[in-house]
């Protein structure tokens, strides 16, 4: 099952390699890793997403507490929240695809960043499951490239998804 | 001169290199960072230190020409980070040790990990190149903090001498405190030069470094009540009680509550094993008693264990019938490998005392009945009326004549195995060997810092022949000190450890097992030490005496059976109670 972990972690050098070599050394499988600054200077958050059953994510969470600069794990497994990807798509669109392609843009929501001869950059922001729908709908049209920022997520305070 | 007389002299020498300093650190409160690092390490209570110099570490040996401090020199820096792993475990105070750059920081890389899985508090000093040239590929430039990341509990790097006193005091209160562990600090030699006015708060910053101490009190009733019904019960504890001082807990609630007690190789010493309820070590070279024991208890005790693969045998299959209590400052060391039923996370010495004031005396007569028939049918046992020299024998014969009190270092592989099956322990801190990481080369840089930690010790180095190859350079900074302490070669040729498995697992094709030794006795000569050498079982005795008597540095190399084997053995992949070798101990009753 796939687990989001959130950590809030000193902002010093050598963090991101602890957390990350701890990963790597104890055989956890991580999925995406994003590293920002946060509403504090002092701290920055680590939003980590796991794939793993119960007992691997209970060491996942008690092993990165473990980590000295760590300040705080949260397993956002079963609690509501909004958790979001950022993605910049490159598209190839001839001039014959590209309304087509202009219209799928606007169904999903996202914005048209770049145009050029062959190809549009689209950026599309949303859950997971929304880029990989957006990945697969563009794959017959062809992708030239794909960059992903991985998930970033928070735990909801109100009860309703606006 | 004795150890005791040695260091005395180098006290009183102290004390006036003391005066002088302070008298230099009056005038002014800024400092280099280097003598920061000093004034630092003397605040925190160092007398003792081990390191090697070079080139970016000048300025603080410098300062260290002055220092109060007790300064060994070893011949390599990895038998100064065991060294001052000995000399901790051996005191339970903090070992730090110091290295330059590059070379000198990789040289510690097998200590600091040696440290880190037996969770021995360690401060590692290491030099850096200027912060400038960091990441220039400089001369002697290691990313010291990235090779040592995965072997320390914690590391840093200080680029700002203003940073320098803090991070020190971190690093003490990391090293020694929760679960401990070894911690490096990497000092760039602009940091160590830059100078710093040293007035001004002595806090420290660690939002991220949490000690939970206390345990849960309905998780230590919950467990006192466990305690209390259990018919069958086995206390299993490791190198935690050891760590956390909790021998004399440990001792009253075996005693209150009437609870056998089986120890992992970090954990003897932690109950006295000359009583009915030992039932000495557990897991692959275990005693047949303490795993049948383990295998049918009702309630399994772990305190300050963590369920290794070496104890566990098969995981599925351990402990199949008990509840599971474990008490572990770690809360990561809890249901990592076994899942258990009552967890209480907190300090072995706290929780100890707490679960004292619950538990109730039980007689558990039919239970003991059982375990003294164990102890009667399988204790450890070899050929005594063998002509050749048994390491048994020699191991027995060193327990007898230090009575059960010297501290025991060992090497790695069946030495090691013997050292724990046939010296009975009475004392915590009295066994000193590497158990997690099992690195060769460990017993005689141990015993050199055990011996400084307790000069008025008897400190015994039992090692295989090729674990003392590894490391015997260190004899010579044991002579340089004068120390008295007794190196005993378990000498059978092999890697006998290894040559058992290939006898075994491999149809005796003992690959690359053998190699040629020298004359160990003619080695310590010429090293300054005193060598003996013992090829006949007739001699041991004598030997042993002569040994325990030498005021210096003193080599034994007795001449063993060349393929005896450690039983029992719980093979890889088995349960611990599917143990091979009980036929050869019945055999020998
Ligand atoms: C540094 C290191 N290298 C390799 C090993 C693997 N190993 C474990 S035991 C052993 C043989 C030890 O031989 P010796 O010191 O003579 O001890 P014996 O088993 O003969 O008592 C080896 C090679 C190890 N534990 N440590
Ligand atoms: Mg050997």
């Amino acid at each position: 099952m796939k687990h989001i972990i959130s950590a809030l972690v000193e902002n010093k050098p050598g963090v991101l390699a602890h957390v990350a070599g701890m990963f790597a050394a104890r055989a956890f499988n991580i999925d995406s890793l994003v590293v920002g600054r946060t509403e504090d200077p002092q701290l920055s958050r680590m939003t980590i997403v796991v794939v793993g059953d119960d007992r691997v994510l209970e060491q996942v969470r008690k092993q990165l507490a473990r980590i000295v600069p760590v300040v705080k794990v949260q397993d956002f497994v079963g609690k509501p929240v909004v958790a979001r990807d950022l993605m910049l798509i490159a598209i190839s669109a001839p001039p014959e695809k590209r309304s087509e392609i202009l219209s799928l843009v606007e169904m999903f929501k996202g914005k048209v960043v770049d145009i050029g001869q062959k190809f549009v950059m689209v950026e599309i922001s949303g859950p997971e499951a929304k880029i990989e729908a957006f990945i697969n709908v563009c794959k017959p049209y062809g992708i030239k490239s794909v960059a992903r920022t991985g998930t970033i997520a928070m735990p909801r305070y109100g009860k309703i998804e606006p | 001169m004795s150890a005791r007389g040695v260091c005395q002299e180098r006290k009183k020498e102290m004390k006036s290199k003391s005066r002088k300093s302070a008298d230099s650190a009056g005038k002014s409160n800024i400092k280099s960072g280097a003598q920061i690092v000093v004034d630092t390490l003397i605040e925190q209570g160092v007398d003792t230190m081990f390191g090697y110099t070079g080139g970016v570490v000048l300025p603080l040996f410098d300062k260290l020409y002055d220092a109060p401090i007790n300064f060994i020199v070893p011949r390599h820096e990895q038998g100064g980070c065991h060294m001052a792993d000995g000399y901790a475990r051996a005191s339970g105070k903090v070992g730090v040790v110091l290295a330059t750059s590059g070379p000198g920081a990789c040289n510690l890389v097998t200590g600091l990990a040696t440290a880190n899985m037996d969770s021995v508090p360690l401060v590692a000093l290491t030099g850096q190149v200027r912060t400038e040239l960091i990441g220039n590929d400089a001369f002697q430039e290691a990313d010291t903090t990235g090779i040592t990341r995965p072997v320390t509990k914690y590391n840093c790097i200080v680029k700002d001498v203003k940073d320098l006193a803090r991070t020190i005091r971190e690093a003490f209160h990391i090293a020694s405190t929760g679960r401990p562990g070894p911690v490096l600090i990497d000092i760039p030699v602009d940091v160590a030069v830059n100078k710093h006015n040293t007035d001004g708060p002595k806090d420290m910053q660690l939002p991220g470094y949490r000690v939970r101490n206390q345990g849960h009190s309905k998780q230590i009733s919950t467990a006192a009540k466990a305690i209390n019904k259990s018919k069958q019960p086995v206390l299993y504890v490791g190198g935690g009680v050891i760590t956390s001082n909790a021998g004399k807990e440990l001792r009253e609630l075996a005693e209150k509550a009437h609870l056998p007690v089986t120890m992992t190789l970090l954990g003897l010493g932690s109950y006295d094993q000359r009583k009915p309820e030992s039932l000495d070590m557990l897991g692959m070279h275990g005693s047949a008693y303490a795993n049948y024991a383990v295998q049918e208890c009702d309630l399994l005790i772990a305190v300050g264990a963590r369920f290794d693969d070496r104890v566990t045998g098969k995981v599925e299959t351990f402990a199949p019938n008990a509840k599971i209590i474990h008490i572990d400052i770690d809360p990561s060391s809890i249901s990592k490998n076994v899942v258990v039923d009552i967890p209480v996370v907190g300090d072995a010495k706290v929780i100890l005392g707490e679960l004292l004031k619950e538990v109730e005396h039980h007689e558990r007569k039919k239970w003991f009945k059982k375990i003294a028939e164990w102890k009667e049918k399988f204790a450890f046992r070899y050929d005594q009326k063998s002509t050749t020299i048994k390491p048994q024998f020699v191991i027995e014969e060193i327990c007898r004549q230090t009575k059960n009190g010297a501290i025991v270092t060992t090497g790695v592989g069946q030495n090691q195995m013997w050292a724990a099956q046939f010296y009975k322990f009475i004392k915590p801190r009295q066994f000193i060997s590497s158990g997690g990481l099992g690195t060769m080369g460990f017993g005689l840089p141990a015993a050199i810092g055990a011996q400084i930690a307790k000069p008025d010790m008897t400190v015994v180095d039992i090692d295989g022949d090729h674990s003392f190859n590894m490391t015997m350079t260190e004899l010579s900074t044991a002579v340089e000190h004068k120390l008295p302490i007794k190196v005993c070669i378990l000498n059978n040729g092999y890697m006998g450890m290894v040559r058992q498995w290939q006898e075994l697992f491999y149809g005796k094709r003992y690959s690359k097992s053998y190699l040629s030794n020298p004359d160990y006795a003619t080695v310590a000569r010429a090293l300054g030490a005193v060598g003996i050498t013992v090829d006949k079982k007739a001699d041991v005795s004598k030997a042993v005496k002569q040994m325990l008597a030498e005021k210096m540095p003193c080599v034994v190399d007795f001449r063993v059976e060349s393929e005896e084997n450690v039983w029992p053995m719980v093979p890889a992949g088995k349960s611990i109670d599917e143990m091979s070798g009980l036929d050869i101990l019945e055999r020998l009753i």
